[in-house]
């Protein structure tokens, strides 16, 4: 009886300093395949190396013998001795095995659940074990459902729709006070890596220019000819918000770089505009109670963190859903892994045969009209002999493979060449790429 | 027939009003969907219901409170209507529909009287007045209702609280846009209607200004939207202090439609429309 398994470790398991010792060579993905596929043990298998996790998936008949294999191949590749090793390591059998890897492929194991980089990272791993020849028939079925779990699961819920991170949190809350960012203006002051970001972030919104201004003219012009924006002198500040609707700051000031006074003396002449203090810096740059003013949103870090505290909250809640999906998911995949041994297959392939006899003989019976009921037996025998005939050499064929190692690779084809499995979309046509 | 329409017209409100409800906590489009079209279905019997109103008095139907509320609520909800062409914001409607859903069922729980069409009322002048007032009126609606739009979401973005309203609300800008719009289009409308109203008047009896407390306080509504659109074309008034104004002005615009009408008035009260005293 074929198993599926995963070992591997994730962020949650070991310590950053172990991850680091088999993720640091990016060679060690095709070295393990290539061991993967010399271990007689194993029939099947995918590895997979990211910054937060290292698993291994695949499927044996000598689950013991495979287990110790992988455990002493995760051991060399990291150069980590066994002992200190096996404490870290989460083996997955069978449904849980799935469970894990359709978990992994939604972000639900992630580190900052619902993050995007996961599935493309999943993608690439299958798409080397399928370069690699690794890849079956169990492995093919599994990943390709759990490229559909994890569309289904995006889709589904709203688990990645709210921002976690500080400059995209600004962008969305930026969104809803201006609605649309095409053509508004952006003012940065100072620069750092986060405020930099953020101006990035803008940018792929659409704002309309970036001024730079920094303490030294020089680095204005700098960071402005990153985003093709204009340098502004520090003096120019107060001239500069009549025109901006959106100010990122982020300065080593210790003092207040724009206070109420100013913003209060330009609102006015702005005609009372919208204008949203983005203030990244520590300490402060923006003069809190500039939020006070009609118009003039201020969010600093700690507003920011918060919007994204709740988040995160929000995306924990939408994990609930998806769990459901994962699990309704598992199931089918658990149904389809049952069919796939001979005795099954035997049986839904005579039941397709007499499906179609019955159908074909009822669509014929009711232009035969005026027959004897020696002639209704005589078409009753034909049409089972037929039948049989037909599907008699691939059951044998069948039968013969019951212990061979390519069984089910004969039992994969012999479900598509008969379209056995009725509820099977296109999603597994596009199979092997 | 006319009994039937209204009826289906109440229900259908009602259930799309349900809908937009769902709509807004549980986030599922084919409700809102589903909603509109009720909602439309609704305004068409609606519409019917007017139309063979009209055709049997020969006079917009408004003589009556039950009438005048159930017509306030058709021209709120066709001017929703209207604005989702060009604002397609699905969170609207579950802000008007409530809206006109309380007036309908108002105006339902009013028993119908009989009313007596006097010949004077059969003027187009009337016609015009009660037209393009209520269209204003319908479209300040949408300004109250933008306004209290706006200043839910700027309180949660100000004060830095995202509560559950906050991702499913539009942005400010676009708020203040629908607040801006509805204003700029519902003015000339009450405009029109007080002046329409005014020849109505010399026509009817004889002179421009009776000093009616409705037309008193019709002046007053007219000044505060005046003052309200002054300051934003020249002043560049906007968000919160616009917000709040506008909810000041319809309130004073829904005293003048109800409280006026039935305590203060003289001949514009429906006490006298319905035909007893008066005019």
């Amino acid at each position: 009886m074929i198993k599926i398994l995963n070992i591997g470790m994730n962020h949650e398991t070991a310590p950053v300093a172990l991850r680091e010792c088999l993720a640091k060579e990016s060679a060690n993905t095709d070295l393990a395949l290539a061991t993967i596929r010399e271990l007689a043990c194993i029939k099947e298998g995918l590895f997979l190396s990211t910054c937060n996790r290292v698993e291994t998936l695949f499927t044996t008949e000598e689950v013991g013998e495979a287990k110790s294999a992988i455990t002493s191949l995760l051991s060399r590749l990291g150069g980590i001795p066994e002992e200190t090793f096996s404490s870290v390591l989460f083996i997955y059998e069978d449904m849980g095995a799935v469970r894990h890897i359709f978990r992994v492929a939604s972000s639900l194991d992630s580190m900052v659940v619902g993050e995007p980089q996961i599935l493309g990272q999943i993608k690439d791993a299958y798409y080397q074990a399928i370069r690699e020849k690794t890849s079956g028939v169990i492995l093919n079925r599994l990943m390709h459902r759990a490229f559909h779990v994890a569309k289904r699961v995006r889709t589904e819920t709203g688990i990645s729709d709210a921002a976690v991170s500080v400059s995209y949190a600004a962008v969305e809350l930026a969104k809803k006070i201006f609605h649309d960012l095409k053509g508004r203006q952006v003012l940065l002051i100072g620069a750092g890596e986060m405020a930099e970001l953020a101006a990035r972030h803008l940018l792929r919104q659409g704002v309309g220019s970036i001024r730079v201004a920094n303490r030294t003219f020089h680095r204005a012009v700098q960071v402005a000819e990153m985003f093709q924006g204009s340098p502004v002198s520090y003096e120019e500040i107060s001239g500069q918000l009549l025109e901006v609707d959106i100010v990122v700051s982020s300065t080593a000031s210790p003092e207040y770089v724009v206070t109420r006074e100013q913003v209060k003396g330009s609102l006015r002449k702005r005609r009372n505009r919208p204008l949203f203090f983005i203030d990244i810096a520590v300490p402060r740059d923006v003069e809190p109670r500039v939020n006070d003013l009609d118009n003039v949103y201020v969010y600093d870090i700690d507003d920011l963190k918060g919007v994204i505290q709740i988040n995160m909250a929000q995306r924990q809640q939408e994990a609930v859903k998806a769990e459901r999906i994962v699990e309704e998911e598992v199931i089918k995949f658990e149904k389809w892994l049952n069919t796939l041994e001979v005795v099954p297959t035997i049986i839904s392939l005579k039941e397709k045969a007499e499906s179609v006899r019955q159908a074909e003989l009822k669509k014929s019976l009711t232009s035969l009209t005026a027959l004897s009921s020696s002639q209704l037996e005589m078409l009753e025998k034909l049409t089972l002999s037929i039948t049989e005939k037909i599907i008699n050499d691939p059951i044998l064929v069948l039968k013969q493979k019951a212990d061979r190692p390519t069984r089910e690779m004969y039992l994969d084809i012999a479900r598509r060449l008969f379209k056995l499995d009725e509820d099977d979309d296109e999603e597994q046509h596009h199979g092997s790429p | 027939m006319d009994v039937l329409l209204f009826r289906l017209a109440l229900i259908l409100i009602l259930v799309a009003t349900g809908g937009f409800i769902v709509y807004i906590i549980k986030q599922h489009k084919p409700v809102y969907r589903w909603s509109y079209r009720i909602l439309f279905a609704g305004f068409l019997c609606h519409s019917l219901f007017i139309a063979h109103q009209y055709y049997a008095m020969g006079v917009a139907p408004v003589l009556t409170m039950k009438a005048a509320l159930s017509f306030f609520s058709w021209t709120i909800i066709g001017i929703y209507l209207i604005f989702h062409i060009k604002f397609r914001l699905m969170v609207l409607g579950s802000f008007i529909a409530p809206l006109a859903a309380c007036l309908m069922i108002i105006s339902s729980t009013i028993p119908g009287a009989e009313v007596h069409v006097k010949p004077i009322f059969r003027s187009a002048w009337l016609t015009i007045h009660v037209g393009t007032i209520f269209v204003g009126n319908g479209l300040f609606a949408m300004t109250f209702v933008a306004a209290i739009m706006y200043l839910i979401q700027e309180s949660q973005i100000k004060n830095k609280r995202l509560g559950s309203l906050y991702s499913r609300l539009p942005s400010l800008e676009t708020l203040d846009a629908i607040n801006y719009y509805a204003l700029m289009y519902g003015f000339p409308f009450l405009t029109m209607g007080m002046i329409s109203g005014a020849i109505y008047a010399q026509y009817a009896l004889g002179s421009y200004w009776r000093w009616d407390p409705k037309e008193v306080w019709s002046l007053i509504t007219w000044l505060f939207y005046a003052a309200l659109l002054h300051e934003r074309l020249a002043v560049g008034w906007r968000g919160r202090r616009a917000a709040i104004m506008t909810i000041v002005a319809f309130s004073i615009l829904i005293f003048t439609f109800v409280g006026a009408s039935l305590w203060l008035s003289d001949y514009h009260s429906f006490r006298s429309l319905g035909g007893r005293a008066g005019l």
